[in-house]
C-alpha cells in the first residue's frame, strides 16, 4: 500500500547551538505509512519532531511535505504546510487553562466555519476514540498522566490531519489502553488515510503498527538503520537488533 | 629486579587499607583490606601520590584482605580508572570482587557526554555586568515582542483577536478584586506618612490644613498609581510570568505555536487588557484609602475639622489630577502585563527557569514603570497638566 512520497527528510543535521544531536538523518515517509522513529533515551527524537513541526530550524538539511521544502517557504506557505500535520507531544501540553472539551474543540473553532454543536459533536467523538468519552468539563490537571496523553492525541486529531505526528503515545499508559491505541492508529492509517510519524520505545506496538523505521543511533549522533522492524530484528544492524529485544540479542 | 621496587602503605583511623608496590617496572598493584565504606572517610582518587602513577603503563588489584565494603569503594575505584584512562593506563580490573566488577562494568557501559557548560558567572561585579549586558541584548527581542503585542491590540480594537472572554474575566478578577486588601492597607499607611511629614513642615507656618491639598494631589496623581503599579508587578506581573512560564515548560505553547494559533491573541492580549482596566481602577481606589487615612491623622492629631478638610481636599483637587493619575496607572498596568507576560514566553523548560522568570518579571517591570513615570512626569509638566 505504499504510495507518493509524503515527507522527506534530507540530511537533517539538528542540534541545539553546538552540540549536535544527530546528523545527515535521510528519510522518506510515505503516503500511509505508519512510520516508527527509534532509538535510545536521548538520541534526539522528540528534536527531530521539533524539527519536523517547524518549533526548531535544523541546523542543516531540509524537511519535505509532498516535495515543499518546509523551512526554506515563506512564512505564509509554512502556516500552510503546519495545518496539514497534527501533533501529539510527549507529555500531552494540553492547555491548562482549558477544560479537555475546549482543548479539543479550539482547532475547530480557529480554523473551520462549523457552529459549537457540531463542534461539541466532533470533540465527544474524539475524546471517546481516545477513550475519555465525557471528559469534556475536566481540566487537564483533573486528568491523571496517561489521560493526559490520550486527551493529546485527541487534539491532534482534531482536524483530521493528513500527517499526524505523535511523540511515545504509549509510555505512560496501561497495557490495554497502550494495545487500544495500537488499534486507533492503524484505523487512523486505514480508514482516514492519514500518514502516521510515530515516536516510541514500547517493542510490542512497533512491531503491531510500524510499516517502515529509522533508528537513530546515541553514540554515533547518526542514523544506523532503516526499513520494517521485523526485517532488523532478523538481520538488522546489531545495536538494532540489540533494542528491538531488549537488549538480549 | 624482579620483587617490589617501592612499597607505600596508607590507612584509614579505623577500617580501610590501601597498599601500592611495584611488581614490575611500569606495573602496580593496588592491595586493597579492611572495611571500605562510606563511613569510614575514605579516600579520594585525587589524594593519591601522583609519583604512584609515574611511567606506569599497567594497574592491577588485590584484594584477598578486603573485608566490607560499599559503594564507597566502587566510587574511588572509578575515579581511580579515570584518572588511569587520562594517562594510558591499562588497568585490570580481574584480581577486584565480582560484584565491583560488575558495578564499574554497569557505571562505565554508557560513555560520560562532554558538555560545554556555560561558566558560572565569578563575583557580584561580574554578575551585574552580565545581567545588565543580557539586558541590552535582549532589547531587540522585547521590542519586537511590544510590536506583536501592538498588533494583537490592534486586531482586538478592529474586533479580530482570538481570545477568551471567559478568561479574560476571570484575570480581571484575579487581578482587580483580590489585590483589594494589599492595595488598602499598602494606601493607607502611605497616606499616613505622607499626612504626619506634610504636617511637620506645614506647622511651621502654620498652614496645616494644607495636609489636604498634599495627601489628596500626592496620593491621586503620582503615589496611588505608583504604589498599585509596584504592588501589580510583584504579585500579579510575578504570577504572569509563572503562568507562561510553566506553560512552556508543558509544552503549551509548542502546541499554540504548531497549531498556528497566535499565543499573543490568546494568552497575552487577555492579560494586558486586565491589567489595563484593573490597575487605573486600583489607582483611583488607593487615592481614596490614601485621603482616608489623611482626613484620619488629621482629623484625630492635629485637630483639623471633617468638613475643613474635605472641603480643602476638593478645592485642591480638579480632574486634571484624576486624569493624570489614571492615565499613569493605566500606562504601568500595561508595562507591568507586558514585562510578566514577556518574560514568561522567554522562559527556559524547567521549574528552575520558571522562578528566574517570575523574579525577571518583577525586576523588568518595576525598572518599566520608573521609566515610563519619569517619561510622563516630564511631559506632563511641560504641557501645564
Ligand atoms: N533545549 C535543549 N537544549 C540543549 N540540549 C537539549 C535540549 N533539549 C534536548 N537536548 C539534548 O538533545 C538530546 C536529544 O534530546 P531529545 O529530547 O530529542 O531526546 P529523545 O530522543 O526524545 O529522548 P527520549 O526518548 O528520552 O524522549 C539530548 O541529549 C538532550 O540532552
Ligand atoms: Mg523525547
Amino acid at each position: 500500500m505504499a504510495g507518493a512520497p509524503h515527507i522527506e527528510i534530507r540530511d537533517l543535521t539538528m542540534a541545539y547551538g553546538d552540540f549536535v544531536v544527530q546528523r545527515d538523518v535521510s528519510f522518506t515517509v510515505r503516503k500511509g505509512d505508519i512510520f516508527v522513529v527509534m532509538g535510545g533515551n536521548g538520541c534526539g527524537k522528540t528534536t527531530l519532531m521539533r524539527n519536523m513541526i517547524g518549533l526548531l530550524p535544523p541546523a542543516g538539511g531540509a524537511v519535505l511535505y509532498g516535495g515543499e521544502d518546509f523551512w526554506s517557504a515563506g512564512p505564509e506557505d509554512r502556516e500552510r504546510l503546519k495545518r496539514r500535520l497534527g501533533v501529539m507531544f510527549q507529555g500531552g501540553a494540553l492547555w491548562s487553562s482549558l477544560p479537555l472539551g475546549q482543548n479539543v474543540g479550539l482547532p475547530l473553532e480557529e480554523y473551520t466555519d462549523l457552529p459549537p454543536q457540531r463542534i461539541g459533536e466532533i470533540v465527544s467523538f474524539k475524546l471517546a476514540l481516545v477513550g475519555l468519552a465525557g471528559f469534556e468539563e475536566l481540566y487537564p490537571a483533573e486528568l491523571s498522566g496517561g489521560m493526559r496523553k490520550r486527551a493529546g492525541l485527541a487534539r491532534a486529531m482534531a482536524l483530521d490531519p493528513e500527517i499526524l505526528i505523535i511523540d511515545e503515545p504509549s509510555s505512560g499508559l496501561d497495557p490495554i489502553a497502550a494495545r487500544r491505541l495500537d488499534e486507533l492508529i492503524l484505523e487512523l492509517r486505514d480508514s482516514l488515510g492519514a500518514t502516521i510519524v510515530v515516536v516510541t520505545h514500547d517493542l510490542a506496538s512497533i512491531f503491531a503498527v510500524a510499516s517502515d523505521s529509522i533508528y537513530m543511533d546515541t553514540e554515533t549522533h547518526t542514523m544506523i538503520a532503516t526499513g520494517d522492524p521485523r526485517e532488523a530484528l532478523k538481520s538488522g544492524h546489531p545495536t538494532v537488533r540489540r533494542f528491538l529485544s531488549r537488549g538480549a540479542a | 629486579m624482579t620483587a617490589a621496587h617501592s612499597s607505600a602503605a596508607n590507612r584509614g583511623a579505623a577500617g580501610w587499607k590501601l597498599d601500592s608496590r611495584r611488581v614490575a617496572e611500569d606495573e602496580l598493584e593496588i592491595a586493597l583490606a579492611g572495611r571500605w565504606s562510606l563511613d569510614e572517610n575514605l579516600p579520594s582518587a585525587a589524594s593519591l601520590d601522583a609519583s604512584l602513577f609515574e611511567n606506569l603503563r599497567r594497574l592491577r588489584f588485590g584484594a584477598a584482605e578486603l573485608g566490607a565494603w560499599d559503594s564507597g569503594l566502587p566510587t574511588f575505584l572509578a575515579e581511580l580508572i579515570k584518572r588511569c584512562a587520562e594517562r594510558g593506563i591499562e588497568v585490570d580490573r580481574s584480581g577486584l570482587p565480582l560484584g565491583v566488577q560488575r558495578l564499574l562494568a554497569m557505571a562505565f557501559a554508557v560513555p560520560e557526554r562532554e558538555l560545554a557548560r556555560a561558566e558560572a558567572p565569578g563575583g557580584l561585579l561580574a554578575r551585574v555586568g552580565t545581567a545588565t549586558l543580557e539586558f541590552f541584548r535582549g532589547a531587540p527581542e522585547m521590542l519586537r515582542f511590544l510590536g506583536e503585542v501592538t498588533l494583537s491590540l490592534g486586531r482586538f480594537v478592529t474586533g479580530r483577536a482570538h481570545y477568551r472572554r471567559a478568561e479574560l474575566w476571570l484575570l480581571v478578577e484575579q487581578v482587580g478584586p483580590r489585590a483589594l486588601v494589599i492595595v488598602s492597607v499598602i494606601s493607607f499607611l502611605v497616606g499616613l506618612i505622607l499626612a504626619y511629614l506634610g504636617a511637620d513642615q506645614l506647622a511651621l507656618f502654620g498652614a496645616q490644613i494644607f495636609i489636604a491639598d498634599l495627601v489628596g494631589i500626592g496620593m491621586v496623581r503620582e503615589i496611588g498609581a505608583l504604589m498599585t503599579g509596584i504592588i501589580i508587578a510583584g504579585r500579579t506581573g510575578a504570577a504572569f510570568a509563572a503562568q507562561l512560564g510553566t506553560m512552556q515548560v508543558n509544552e503549551e505553547i509548542d502546541a499554540f505555536r504548531t497549531l498556528g494559533i497566535s499565543q499573543v491573541d490568546f494568552l497575552v492580549l487577555p492579560r494586558i487588557l486586565a491589567l489595563m482596566l484593573m490597575v487605573p481602577l486600583l489607582t483611583l481606589y488607593a487615592g481614596f484609602v490614601g485621603m482616608l487615612a489623611g482626613l484620619l491623622v488629621s482629623v484625630t492629631i492635629f485637630d483639623i475639622g471633617v468638613f475643613e478638610y474635605y472641603n480643602e481636599t476638593l478645592r485642591a483637587l480638579e480632574l486634571r489630577h484624576f486624569a493624570v493619575g489614571v492615565s499613569k496607572g493605566l500606562a504601568y498596568g500595561a508595562v507591568v502585563a507586558f514585562a510578566g507576560c514577556l518574560r514568561g514566553i522567554q522562559c527556559g523548560r524547567s521549574a528552575e527557569a520558571v522562578g528566574e522568570a517570575a523574579t525577571s518579571a518583577v525586576v523588568t517591570g518595576i525598572l518599566l514603570i520608573t521609566i515610563v513615570a519619569s517619561v510622563m512626569t516630564i511631559l506632563y509638566y511641560n504641557l501645564g497638566i
